[in-house]
């Protein structure tokens, strides 16, 4: 055992010494500029202790920031959820044309939003394809992308679209572990309609996958930033100016890198929260 | 005869459902196709043919060359891929070379401070590029090394979900095998190079495609280093078709059916990979 000891360092050292400069080193400085009102336009910092912190809370825009990216996460969630589960289990009961589906969903996932937003931007357009359809309804024509209150609404479609074909193939993977003698089983205590199997067998079996969907999604939904700074940048009028966009602008826009860094560890906090669920639940895993 | 008749309804009545599902299921492809058809098609369309008011597909006038020779020949956007597909590999070549050793001796040898190193790992896993940037930004100019392929690149060198991934994956490699080989007088390292590897290859190909996929539609980080049209990726050059106000459509969507293309082939070639790749992360893009 002793012999491999020093072998193990060896191996490990070129990712130690990375772990160590690009983890904990950026993030022990981010803490330590928080405090103060470092910028890049002047020589010199002065410590400022929790001054970017307490102001924070009465700061508009930072307030807004948060609650324009609450809003577009409750739109974009359970929708994405939903979508997801329902489309993978119509897909799971087909046995045609599922790979044909699965490619379809999946597309988006894989493509670059940055360009395809730029697609979504043509479509949204006032005399754009989808404003062209709503008017064969009958609805007058919409100005997605530009108007304050249709701002997130549209930015949370697009994310729809790139983020329901993901949420479909982890689903899937989840329906395909269920043993098909839980269904067998069930019969015999009188679980046969769709909604009955689903409800006792299916929902509880998912379980673990539901969860990992629901705090992945969460997480991506406040990582929020590539369409926003294609399509908005944070505008109308700061309706779509998101948690991580505004970070963005105060740090390399504005080089407020003190303030910048205190919006940092705010996001950082937000995110231990959503992986210390998901490690709780990930740990409480049930293996039927 | 009963049982037959109510077997028939049933039967029929699951086929009603059967085909509302189908159509449910294609009317939803549809959308989320028509943004890729759309998109091919106004790459090839002149820009007053692009918001037609009676959409089809086939352009009436056809502007394919127009539109791809002003990307290609009227700005540098081979460059671009280039640039992308350098970072790319550079990330991806680092990360597997400093993770596999790492995830080896993680899962098969003894060393002091082991749980330490892979807490850390974990604690890693939950700090994204955009908490760090800043301290690794202001070192970058420190150094004076902005606009640079190791500025694009470096923050990306370890990669704490590739040990994490890879170390489950070596747990599994039968130790009865590594002891035989330690007889027979191998290296540690040849240990690694010679049975660990091939016989991960499914796990190291699947994160391949998901580091390169990651990295190949980053905006955040290019946004934030790159400072020349010369060190600009294909992704970074969507930017300069928008703006707030007007978007300048002129070989827009040439440029992003460029920049989109490979990597839609890419899946179409390699589908399980990419599905695995991009779904046992739980990190989109």
């Amino acid at each position: 055992m002793k012999k491999y000891s020093i072998t193990g360092y060896f191996l490990s050292f070129p990712a130690i010494t990375l772990i160590i400069v690009i983890y904990l080193i950026p993030t022990f400085f981010v803490i330590f500029i928080s405090f103060t009102d470092y910028t890049l336009v002047r020589d010199g910092y002065n410590f400022v202790g929790f001054e970017h912190y307490k102001n924070m809370v009465s700061d508009e825009v930072f307030i807004n920031s948060l609650s324009v990216t609450f809003i577009y996460a409750l739109l974009v969630l359970p929708a994405g959820f939903g979508l997801g589960l329902l489309i993978a289990i119509a897909i799971f009961e087909q046995k045609k044309f599922r790979s044909l589906l699965e490619v379809c969903y999946f597309m988006p996932v894989t493509s670059t939003l940055t360009a395809m937003a730029l697609v979504w931007n043509a479509l949204l357009d006032p005399i754009g394809v989808v404003n062209n359809t709503l008017s064969l309804a009958g609805i007058e024509s919409l100005t997605f992308l530009g108007s304050q209150s249709l701002v997130l609404v549209s930015l949370a479609l697009i994310s729809l679209w790139g983020v329901i074909g993901f949420n479909m193939v982890l689903f899937l993977a989840g329906l395909t572990s269920i043993p098909s003698h839980l269904y067998d089983a069930g019969k015999i205590d009188g679980i046969t309609s769709g909604i009955d199997k689903f409800l006792y067998i299916t929902w509880p079996m998912l379980g673990p996958t539901s969860m990992f969907v629901a705090v992945t999604n969460s997480i991506n939904a406040f990582k929020l930033f590539d369409i926003v700074a294609v399509l908005t940048q944070g505008g109308p009028d700061r309706a779509s100016e998101v948690f991580l966009y505004l970070t963005y602008l105060e740090a390399f826009e504005y080089f407020n890198m003190g303030y910048a860094s205190s919006l940092s560890i705010v996001f950082l906090g937000i995110i231990f929260v959503f992986a210390l669920l998901q490690a709780r639940f990930i740990d409480k895993k049930v293996t039927y | 005869m009963a049982s037959n008749f109510s077997r028939f309804f049933i039967r029929k009545d699951f086929k009603i459902k059967s085909i509302l599902s189908y159509i449910f299921l294609f009317a939803g492809a549809w959308v989320m196709m028509f943004p890729f058809i759309w998109l091919i098609s106004s790459s090839m369309k002149p820009e007053h043919e692009i918001f037609n008011q009676n959409w089809s597909f086939w352009p009436k006038e056809l502007y394919i060359i127009e539109n791809y020779y002003s990307v290609f020949f009227e700005q540098d956007f081979i460059g671009y891929l280039m640039n992308s597909l350098i970072v790319c590999i550079l990330i991806l070549v680092v990360q597997i070379i400093t993770s596999i050793p790492c995830a080896y001796a993680l899962a098969k040898l003894k060393f002091r401070g082991q749980n330490i190193l892979f807490g850390s790992i974990i604690l890693g896993l939950t700090i994204p590029i955009n908490v760090t940037s800043i301290p690794i930004y202001l070192g970058i100019v420190k150094l004076g090394l902005l606009d640079t392929y190791f500025a694009m690149s470096f923050p990306f060198f370890l990669s704490v979900f590739a040990i994490f991934l890879f170390r489950q994956f070596f747990k599994t490699f039968p130790d009865s095998i590594i002891e035989a080989a330690r007889i027979d007088g191998f290296t540690e390292l040849e240990i690694i190079i010679r049975l660990i590897v091939p016989s991960a290859i499914p796990a190291i190909a699947a994160f391949s495609v998901f580091s390169f996929v990651a990295h190949w539609n980053d905006l955040y980080w290019p946004l934030i280093v790159v400072t020349s049209m010369e060190k600009t990726t294909a992704t970074l050059s969507m930017m300069q078709y928008a703006s707030g106000f007007y978007t300048d459509h002129k070989g827009a969507f040439a440029a992003a059916t460029a920049v989109t293309l490979p990597m839609v082939i890419a899946f179409l070639f390699a589908r399980k990979l990419f599905i695995r790749g991009i779904t046992m992360t739980g990190i989109k893009g």
